[in-house]
């Protein structure tokens, strides 16, 4: 239980902000409505897609400095989560902007960004799949992880705000300023990106035993 | 590194077969819209002129590491730092780019018409472009050589980490087609050089793990 204790947070959490997300009066604004909810789900997405691609990351350098199987599959399987909450995000957003801006997808830099950013991190599973020796895809895929990662955040937080957007707090602003000023939100929406966050590295963790059991029985198989 | 460099330009054969590559496909834009006569739009310009420059900077980055041998490789590694042989082809290549994408603009210009109004901000662009883009793809072409289909690898793995810059670029070349003032793409401008900072900057941390296997 001592360690596990951050998962108990994330159910408590995750319960809170799904109970207290559709209950909790917001406030009215027009167009958005009731569907302001969505900040609770779908923003968080991003956030904790952008954590576990962080963390994702820092698994790659410690792969480059000391080369073990484990770094490059907790790596790996961090990546994929980050790509789940990332097509999830875009899905909730999706759905969002076809009741608030009209049309399932529309041209704004912060949706083509991610979407290209998704398309940068499919390449990683491209990569990845297109090696046959595991030490020599470990490594080439660590460096693309790498690289991708610095390429893809301009993407998320420099280019959208250099433009125009559909998007809150696209001319220069940060966007949160304008939706958190009812307390009452900031009350879900703050517990809900710590929950989603945490969910997101739940997740990798589960990926990654399963992926380590694979490993060991493959080699038992071997042996 | 100068050695490098020169053992770079020594294998320039792939030079011409770019330059025909360039030209051909500008023709083949100039007839293609020739069909419906008169002159292309500004934005169908620019937009142009940018795929055009992607395409053949992946392909011309490309030859530079798919075509070495393997035993050319071992001799660098023994004879130079990793660090010096990035630093060098990402030159090499930026060069490279460089005068493609100048002759791709003259020869662009001349059969599909010039509307750029600010001639030295879109060269300028064009420059940042060319070291952006060999930035870039030059560690993608070493990082798709080691894999097996290495030259679909390629194109999927650099065409979605080109497009921040791509976007950069096109914005700010629009900006100098229509002859706006300096002050307008500035900050579009200071982010591309911190872009293409950042992209060098990766690739010098990165390549000599990449050289090692």
């Amino acid at each position: 239980m001592k360690r596990n204790w951050w998962k108990a947070l994330t159910v408590i959490l995750l319960l809170y902000v799904a109970v207290a997300g559709l209950l909790v009066p917001v406030p009215r604004l027009a167009i958005l409505n009731e569907s302001i909810r969505n900040l609770y789900f779908h923003v968080p997405m991003w956030f904790g897609m952008t954590a576990i691609l962080i963390a994702s990351v820092y698994y790659s350098v410690r792969y480059l400095r000391t080369p073990t199987a484990e770094f490059d599959i907790k790596a790996h399987e961090a990546a994929r989560t980050g790509i789940l909450m990332g097509c999830v995000g875009l899905a909730t957003g999706s759905i969002w902007a076809r009741y608030t801006w009209g049309a399932w997808w529309t041209n704004d830099p912060k949706l083509n960004g991610a979407a290209v950013a998704m398309l940068i991190y499919g390449a990683y599973l491209v990569l990845r799949s297109s090696f046959t020796d595991e030490q020599q895809r470990a490594r080439v895929s660590s460096i693309y992880n790498i690289f991708a990662f610095a390429v893809a955040m301009p993407l998320f937080y420099i280019l959208p705000r250099l433009t125009d957007s559909l998007h809150p707090g696209a001319g220069g602003n940060p966007a949160f300023a304008r939706y958190d000023l009812d307390s009452d939100m900031r009350l879900v929406f703050y517990p809900a990106v710590i929950g989603w966050t945490l969910l997101a590295f739940w997740v990798a963790q589960l990926a990654t035993r399963i992926s380590v059991l694979k490993l060991k029985v493959y080699e038992k198989q071997l042996a | 590194m100068q050695k490098d460099f020169r053992l770079e330009w020594r294998q320039r054969a792939a030079l011409n077969g770019m330059l025909l590559y360039v030209s051909s496909t500008v023709f083949v834009c100039y007839l293609s819209f020739s069909l419906r006569g008169g002159q292309l739009p500004a934005p169908a310009w620019n937009a142009l002129f940018w795929i055009v420059l992607l395409f053949s900077a992946v392909n011309a980055v490309a030859k530079g590491f798919l075509q070495e041998s393997r035993g050319r490789m071992l001799y660098y590694y023994t004879v130079v730092r990793p660090q010096a042989v990035i630093l060098a082809k990402i030159a090499y290549n930026a060069l490279l780019l460089l005068g493609l994408a100048l002759v791709a603009f003259a020869l662009y210009a001349v059969v599909l018409g010039n509307p750029v109004q600010n001639v030295p901000l879109f060269v300028g662009n064009v420059l940042l472009g060319a070291v952006g883009f060999a930035g870039t793809l030059t560690l993608v072409a070493g990082i798709a050589a080691k894999a097996t289909n290495s030259s679909t690898l390629m194109a999927v793995l650099g065409f979605p980490l080109m497009v921040p810059m791509l976007l950069l670029l096109i914005k700010i070349s629009k900006n100098a087609l229509d002859g706006l003032e300096f002050e307008a793409s500035r900050s579009s401008l200071l982010t591309l050089v911190a872009l293409n900072l950042i992209v060098g900057a990766v690739s010098y941390l990165l390549f000599p793990f990449l050289w090692r296997s």
